[in-house]
């Protein structure tokens, strides 16, 4: 469902993503992982369609984002970096915007405004303009905008910053209950996230993609930080194991 | 078209969700209803019709349109929804548009809030009321015309008070391109095809045509190639900020 191929971007002197390349399937749900600053948000941008690549193709659902743009959008629910939102907007306001351009009408799309409102417990703040809101709950807004259209594809950038370990918990029940019939990829620097959640995970770090397999291969290796450690700050060695 | 339409929407509640809209709102019919007496002696020339009040429009506009401008897309890149924006399905010609058609909405809202004007004029005298009408619609074309160059350079950055400079001294030139100070300057130095050219790119020279009362094919052409051209640099210069 999401096949990355060799994709790279230079910010100027800096390459900030080199040459990754990863497939998603349906029913995978992906972890993204690595320290701040390794490229995963900008891998992202380039797989949505926000950043044009500097060389390389991501595609979803079969189509390429920047040549069969609208397709791939149409198949694709995200969450960017920091869950923007429209601050000046009410929740219920928000998502009655993000459900007419994703073209639901009439009574399919007030029933899944109630459904995604319910699945994220917005009800208590629908009506309260988006500043005005905790960083948790403008995350879950950002969250049901993004599931909102029941999309194949979810592209997830920290879903679960700024949320208390009990909301954490909820929105890690809530991607693993949706995983069976879409491809997901989230991004995370907090590795429980992984087993909690993934099926599979990669790391990345300076741009590079260093590891690709299960949480449970990442586990065997060791203690999860420790690990994640040691192929952080040793690519060369790591990218050949 | 119907994402226009959506997207028009959203922008519109935009303007009307904080003090903005009604602020900007009470200073231009403070502003339009004021300065045509205070400068323009409305009372002295002792005639009905509203031309001071029309004159007043472009030097007005130099303020008040790159205000509304400035935020199109600067406020977009600040918090960070140009990114949900750009990776919904909408095309850019459709965000471009819709986010233009709100503004010139806005704009014209503000313009048709005037009303008072032609009724006091009406009051006074007998004004040629085709005039007032047609100068209504020079007055609402200038400001999408305007409105148009201003989305340019609120595309071009995240910084609202660059977008609000820059728009403003555009349009200055564009103003001051019709000027008779800036004609006498150039006739005389540049041959007259140029002054000619000067002349009809000069906001002032088009809305002078229109307000004659005729609403002609040139300053029909101007102002929508104008906006045409403007929207269409606009989407381009959104394109180029992905790849950078
Ligand atoms: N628009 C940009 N211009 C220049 N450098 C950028 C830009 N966006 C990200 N970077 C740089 O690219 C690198 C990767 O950033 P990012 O993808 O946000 O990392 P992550 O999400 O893994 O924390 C960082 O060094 C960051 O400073
Ligand atoms: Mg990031």
């Amino acid at each position: 469902m999401i096949e990355i191929k060799h994709l790279t971007k230079d910010f100027g002197s800096l390459r900030a993503v080199d040459d990754v390349t990863f497939n998603v399937r349906r029913g995978e749900v992906l972890g993204f992982l690595g320290p701040n600053g390794a490229g995963k948000s900008t891998t992202m941008k380039m797989l949505t369609g926000f950043l044009a690549p500097t060389s390389g193709t991501a595609s979803i659902a079969g189509h390429d984002i920047e040549n069969d743009g609208m397709a791939a959008k149409k198949k694709l629910g995200y969450l960017p970096e920091g869950a923007p939102a429209y601050s000046d907007m009410t929740p219920a306001a928000f998502l009655e915007f993000i459900a007419d351009i994703r073209g639901l009408t009439g009574d399919k799309k007030k029933a899944r405004i109630a459904e995604v409102v319910r699945l994220v417990h917005l009800e208590a703040v629908l009506h309260q303009s988006i500043d005005t809101l905790s960083k948790g709950f403008k995350r879950r807004v950002g969250l049901a905008q993004a599931i909102l259209h029941d999309p194949e594809v979810l592209v997830l950038d920290e879903p679960t910053d700024g949320l208390d370990p009990n909301q954490k918990h909820e929105v890690r029940a809530l991607i693993r209950s949706m995983a069976p019939n879409k491809a997901i990829v989230l991004s995370t620097h907090i590795l429980e996230e992984v087993e909690a959640v993934c099926t599979r995970a990669i790391i990345i770090a300076r741009g590079k993609l260093l590891f690709d397999g299960t949480p449970q291969e990442l586990l065997s290796r060791g203690p999860l930080d420790e690990v994640f450690r040691n192929i952080t700050s040793t690519p060369s060695r790591a990218a050949v194991s | 078209m119907k994402n226009v339409w959506t997207l028009a929407r959203r922008e519109l509640s935009g303007y009307f969700a904080t003090p903005v809209a009604y602020v900007f709102l009470f200073f231009y019919l403070v502003f339009m209803g004021v300065m045509p007496f205070a400068l323009g002696g409305f009372y002295e020339r002792e005639q009905a019709d509203l031309v001071p009040f029309f004159q007043f429009h472009p030097w007005l506009y130099l303020f008040l349109i790159p205000a509304v401008s400035m935020r199109l897309w600067a406020e977009e890149r600040k918090s960070g929804t140009v990114e949900l924006l750009m990776t919904l399905p909408v095309t850019l010609w459709q965000m471009v548009l819709g986010k233009f058609l709100a503004a010139w909405f806005f704009t014209g809202l503000a313009l048709v809030l005037t009303f008072p004007m032609v009724i006091t004029v009406n009051f006074l005298g007998k004004p040629d009321n085709g005039v007032i009408l047609a100068s209504y619609i020079g007055s609402f074309l200038l400001a999408g015309g305007y409105l148009a160059v201003g989305s340019l350079f609120s595309a071009s950055t995240k910084n609202q008070v660059i977008a609000f400079v820059l728009t403003f001294v555009v349009g200055l030139l564009f103003v001051l391109a019709g000027h008779p100070f800036v004609l006498d300057w150039v006739t005389g130095t540049v041959p007259a095809a140029v002054t000619d050219a000067v002349r009809s790119f000069s906001f002032l020279t088009q809305m002078n045509t229109i307000s004659g009362g005729v609403i002609d094919v040139r300053a029909l052409t101007y102002f929508g190639s104008l906006i045409v051209a403007c929207l269409i640099g606009s989407g381009i210069v959104l394109d180029m900020k992905k790849a950078a």
